[in-house]
């Protein structure tokens, strides 16, 4: 299979032509996802993390715990931070230097699915109200990218979240100080998010990178456990009719509660 | 301006915060050709958002390795002005106003033929003069003006507006308190003369079926929208006609 992310034109219309009849070049469904593994608390040194392979695309995440200052609009409220890394390793196309548009993007629909489903009770990561609150930095970090990286990353994220856990402390004079032991980070609720892609009309789920090539749109629906909607975003320089919005959002929602079941229930 | 605290975003007989009813858009205003630099403009003002967006172009890509062989590069900075906010914003772009350049060039992308100006580039600035919520949906009606205003060849006008959840009503066009305080906003970007749904976003949370009517409520904004935009560039086109008679 080719790794280079110009697809020919020969390719292209195999591609579409399969997708046309209800098959996909690598055997799969319209609707099936590619093989998922998730490997949970593969970093020691970080307080969550976990490795969710999707394919041939891997994602990394890593959830680190520090004490900040809150927001001064959300003073009672512990800090959710979401970063994303394309580092050059995982693909010719990556290259090293600040963040890019697309690191931003993905870093933000994963921040947008946890945070508006509130899967964090951050509520419950206030130390000092208004000085001193918990900061979770959840780090994404893309091993290989072979497509899809907003549902790799996503479900790399809660299930390093899930594992994540935070030191015991007592307040003295003002100060943090560290006591042994650990709690688990508060999780209330478990987002996934679903991406569809558009080729020639067709509506495909997890699409990988020659599938990404040739789509002319991506969309994406993140899911909170009572099956409401927590996040959307569209993506590719194409479009999609109002109908083809509802039909994904649908798929999306059916192929979210079955993707749930692996990350949370493993 | 001071932000006053609303206790409740829908009063007891379904007005909002500013008086409106759940279906109804902010007056807007928009004007086409109105920066004389730019190959294209518009100026548009929703509620209290004042926008202003210019394009330039199909020119010479600097640098030139950036350029494709088969159509244009479409390049779009979403930015606001340090003083468009309550809180001054710092003038460096921050992560959201990157995202947002990327999801406006996605959306305008379906609208430009690109291929008919190959090797060359479309830069497209959107700046905030005034944010009340909602600012990138009115960036992207007013953008896409600037673009027909430069004369570069489009399928449609993309019009965008936003539908949300707000006080436990799916209600229109959102503005600056409504966005903060309420539970959901769906921004929806439009062509309506091809049904293409060209930008989606979501925040907040809605059940399936909220999601539907918050479409339904979007496309029907973006086609009332739709209408002002099209008088806006005759009487852009009005007035250079008059010019050249007067001639």
């Amino acid at each position: 299979m080719t790794t280079s992310v110009t697809v020919s034109r020969i390719r292209r219309r195999q591609i579409a032509q399969l997708i046309a009849n209800g098959m996909r070049l690598d055997g799969r469904g319209l609707t099936e996802y590619r093989e998922i593994k998730i490997e949970r608390g593969l970093i020691e040194r970080a307080e969550g993390s976990a490795k969710v392979s999707l394919g041939r695309t891997i994602v990394l995440v890593g959830v680190k715990v520090g004490v900040g200052e809150p927001y001064s609009d959300r003073p009672n409220e512990g800090v959710l931070t979401v970063n994303s890394e394309l580092v050059p390793l995982a693909s010719p196309e990556f290259e090293a230097g600040p963040p890019g548009e697309e690191s931003i993007e993905l870093a933000r629909v994963v921040d947008r699915g946890i945070r508006e489903s509130k899967s964090i009770a951050l509520e419950e990561l206030c130390i000092i109200p208004g000085k001193k609150v918990f900061i979770i930095f959840v780090d994404v970090y893309v091993l290989n990218h072979d497509g899809n990286l907003i549902d790799a990353s996503a479900m790399a994220a809660l299930a390093a979240l899930l594992n994540t856990k935070i030191f015991n402390y007592e307040v003295e004079d003002g100060e943090v100080k560290i006591k042994p032991g650990f709690k688990p980070l508060p999780v209330k609720d478990y987002p996934i998010a679903v991406t569809l892609a558009e080729i020639d009309g067709k509506l495909v789920v997890d699409p990988w990178l020659d599938e990404e090539e040739v789509m002319n749109a991506r969309i994406t629906f993140a899911f909170d456990k009572e099956g409401r909607i927590c996040a959307i975003q569209k993506g590719g320089s194409g479009f999609f009719t109002k109908e083809q919005v509802l039909e994904a959002m649908r798929i999306a929602r059916e192929k979210a509660a079955e993707l749930r079941k692996l990350v949370v229930e493993g | 301006m001071t932000q006053r605290v609303y206790e409740k975003l829908i009063d007891e007989e379904g007005k909002r915060v500013d008086g409106r009813e759940w279906n109804e858009l902010r007056p807007i205003k928009i004007e086409v050709g109105v920066l004389n630099n730019a190959d294209g403009s518009a100026y548009i003002e929703q509620g209290k958002n004042k926008i202003l967006a210019a394009v330039y172009g199909p020119r010479e890509a600097h640098p030139r390795h950036l350029t494709l062989p088969d159509r244009a590069l479409l390049r779009c900075r979403y930015h606001m002005a340090p003083f468009s906010v309550e809180e001054r914003k710092s003038p460096a772009p921050s992560r959201r106003e990157i995202e947002l350049s990327k999801v406006i060039r996605e959306a305008l992308e379906p609208a430009i033929f690109l291929e008919h100006y190959p090797r060359t580039a479309i830069d497209l600035f959107i700046e905030i003069l005034q944010a009340d919520g909602g600012t990138r949906c009115a960036g992207i009606t007013v953008a896409s003006l600037a673009l027909a205003d430069a004369g570069i060849p489009m399928r449609d006008l993309v019009v965008a507006c936003a539908a949300g959840k707000v006080g436990d009503r799916i209600v229109l066009d959102l503005n600056d308190v409504e966005d903060k305080e309420g539970e959901a906003d769906v921004p929806i970007a439009f062509m309506p003369n091809l049904n293409a749904v060209t930008l989606l976003q979501m925040d907040g949370t809605l059940t399936p079926e909220e999601f539907e009517q918050a479409v339904n409520l979007a496309i029907e904004g973006c086609r009332q929208i739709y209408k002002m935009q099209k008088d806006a560039l005759k009487a852009r086109y009005l007035a250079i006609k008059k010019e050249v008679e007067e001639q």
